[in-house]
């Protein structure tokens, strides 16, 4: 006796249906929205790659400079990025930080006031957290498929599907951070006669920053982990070193791309963090 | 009219307060209706006035309410049922903008956990309330820099609250709810998280501040000693209900039952009191300019003491010994001035303590004397005694039931 009924065909068809539909009636809609998220990525990209490698050696040891005020740190920042340009990934890493900047500029537009919003209303709360859980667990593959049929192969798709997979953390760590901002603080700004949004934008996205910078370090993270997977699709940069070296069977060029991407995310992480963690000592010093 | 009057308040905490109101009955009290509902009786039927000027305390020990009770008067907590007029407006009727303004322009706060902003320097918190009324960066820095000298935090303006002691940080605090120039200031057990010596320099502070800025504090405190250093008039709070209202001399020799009575109990009287509380008509206001004169007013009253007033002024008290004497010796016309004993009198708002020295180096119960040096009546050095012994007794008699 067969118990189950067929939910699979209706659930194949249907999608599939949609997917269609989609792609017919509305192609020129999503070509279009395609063609403005690639505009500004393709500024990016092609700015990051105009600078000359020493030019941006210099301006990005500066930037973890003024993060962390360490001298040695900075240091071996400078000497990371010359070993991947003397791995000969100086092009594909700016191809994959053009994405992954991207990536993380759309996620934080998008992450930041979900967080927001779920940190205020329980009802929100309830729908977010499991589709972050869903967000989270679902394989990309599932979802690049009708990506790729509506956007087309390349970077858009691989831009999203990052999206999805990179934003999770960053509306967590928002959530959390505004819902542990001490209450009394609140409170008082309330008794001061303070509307919604200057308790939101004075006092609860201030003082939970350090949680939200965490969350960006987070999802800059699993942005670069998704690289590989966005070459898949299209997507150039260090992902599709990975990528020719396991079709080509080359172990040695799949270990540089591999070494490339790990240098990138220790380089990115670390000067993100020490930023995170200058903001919270300033508040906290004297204690 | 009052300045704050709050009617028939009553808050319940919990999933359906409104349905838990209705189960609500005369002698409900907060045990029964956790129990029965589930529901929190914050609040039990309150009503009270507040007037202009005064410091207004609210006592009672933890979970009685009394923290809910004065956040309702900005409304940070809408009331389940009841009033709270101000002005004779009903701010629970205020739209959100009314509130908001309302919140800005008449009512600062002052927390117990200072709840300053730590991302602002102390300055930039002073000003806070200048802010959110939107008033420009320069004029509201200005004016916080005022108000933070005001309070003696002067130089410390580019620190972080944190970097600041819990005493200072409360200063922090009291020039925030200044700054806004607000008529009412609450202050929400503002001090009791400060060690004793700070916590009394800041209430001198708060007491000075209302005699020269007249503004109407509402005070919130466990602390009988600090209620009764402060308050004007104290309410008491049990349970949510409203057990009394009064000045701290109503509170200390009328407790309004058991409750408050044990409270009271371990109170410094001789400090708490002051003489005014015992004073009685003086038995003679001795008027006659001649010893003679006096004599014979003495008679008339069939006394041997009498209290010279001389042109409305307390002048010295005299006795019959001291006039015969001096009749002998003077003749009856003799000015009474001259046989009147100034040394022992005492200034009316004195407390009990400071003044047992003089009742005591005087044979006769001491004159008590009004500012303008009026003599407003005399305090008996019995009755002294009687309330002084009363603790005492109270404790003796709870020994033997035990």
């Amino acid at each position: 006796m067969n118990i189950f009924p067929d939910f699979k065909s209706p659930i194949v068809d249907a999608t599939n249906n949609a997917v269609n539909a989609l792609v017919e009636g509305y192609g020129d809609t999503f070509n279009e929205i395609s063609g403005s998220i690639l505009s500004v990525l393709l500024l990016l990209e092609n700015a990051l790659r105009a600078v000359p490698p020493v030019v941006m050696i210099i301006l990005i040891a500066a930037l973890a400079y003024l993060a962390s005020r360490k001298i040695l740190f900075t240091v071996i920042v400078a000497i990371s990025l010359w070993a991947i340009g003397a791995l000969g990934m100086w092009e594909q890493s700016m191809q994959t930080l053009a994405l992954v900047l991207v990536a993380v500029l759309l996620s934080v537009v998008v992450g930041l006031p979900i967080g927001i919003m779920s940190a205020s209303s329980k009802v929100m709360r309830k729908i977010t957290m499991p589709l972050l859980d869903l967000m989270q667990t679902i394989p990309s593959f599932v979802y690049l498929i009708p990506a790729a049929m509506l956007f087309g192969l390349g970077k858009v798709p691989a831009l999203l599907a990052t999206v999805i997979y990179a934003v999770p953390p960053l509306i967590r760590l928002t959530d959390l951070g505004i819902r542990n901002v001490d209450d009394s603080i609140v409170e008082a700004s309330r008794a001061f006669g303070s509307t919604r949004w200057q308790i939101l934008l004075g006092v609860q996205v201030p003082l939970s920053l350090p949680a939200i910078m965490q969350g960006i370090n987070q999802t800059t993270m699993m942005a670069l982990s998704m690289v590989v997977i966005a070459s898949m699709i299209g997507a150039r940069g260090v992902g599709e070193t990975v990528l020719l070296g396991l079709q080509r069977n080359d172990s040695g060029l799949g270990l540089v791309g591999g070494i490339t991407i790990v240098i990138l995310a220790v380089l990115i992480d670390r000067i993100t963090q020490s930023y995170g963690n200058r903001i919270q000592r300033h508040r906290s010093e004297g204690v | 009219m009052s300045l704050i009057e709050i009617k028939n308040l009553t808050t319940i905490f919990g999933k359906n307060p409104k349905a838990a109101l209705e189960k609500l009955s005369d002698n409900s009290n907060k045990q029964q209706m956790l129990a029965e509902t589930n529901h929190v009786l914050a609040l039990n039927n309150i009503s009270l006035t507040i007037e202009a000027g005064e410091i207004f305390v609210i006592m009672g020990l933890s979970g009685s309410g009394k923290s809910t009770l004065v956040r309702h008067i900005n409304r940070l907590i809408d009331p389940t049922a009841g009033s709270v007029l101000i002005d004779g407006v009903d701010i629970v009727g205020l739209s959100r903008k009314e509130l908001l303004e309302l919140r800005r322009k008449r009512i600062a706060m002052v927390f117990q956990r200072f709840g300053l902003m730590p991302h602002y320097t102390v300055l930039e918190n002073v000003a806070y309330g200048l802010q959110i009324q939107g008033v420009k960066s320069s004029e509201r820095l200005d004016a916080a820099k005022q108000w933070l000298e005001r309070v003696g935090l002067a130089g410390y303006e580019n620190q972080y609250p944190e970097q600041l002691s819990g005493g200072m940080q409360q200063r922090v605090g009291l020039a925030r709810a200044l700054a806004s120039d607000t008529d009412i200031i609450l202050m929400d057990e503002a001090f009791s998280a400060l060690d004793p010596l700070i916590r009394s320099e800041l209430q001198d502070e708060v007491v000075n501040l209302q005699n020269t800025l007249g503004k109407t504090i509402v005070f919130i405190t466990h602390d009988l000693d600090e209620a009764l250093r402060l308050a004007d008039r104290i309410a008491i709070l049990k349970d949510g209900n409203l057990i009394q209202v009064g000045t701290p001399n109503d509170i200390l020799l009328n407790p309004a039952d058991a409750y408050v009575e044990a409270f009271v109990r371990d109170v410094n009287r001789a400090r708490a009191l002051t003489v005014d509380t015992l004073m009685q008509p003086p038995e003679l206001r001795l008027t006659a300019e001649t010893i003679g004169g006096a004599l014979a007013q003495m008679r008339r009253a069939q006394t041997d003491i009498g209290y010279l007033v001389d042109d409305g002024k307390y002048a010295g008290v005299v006795t019959r010994d001291a006039l015969e004497e001096a009749i002998k010796e003077h003749g009856a016309g003799h000015a009474t001035s001259e046989v009147a004993d100034e040394t022992h009198a005492i200034a009316q708002d004195t407390a009990i303590e400071n003044a047992l020295q003089t009742m005591l180096d005087s044979e006769h119960p001491v004159a008590i004397v009004t500012e303008e040096g009026e003599l407003a009546g005399v305090i008996n050095q019995q009755d002294v005694g009687e309330i002084l012994a009363v603790s005492d007794k109270d404790e003796k008699s709870e020994e033997k039931e035990a």
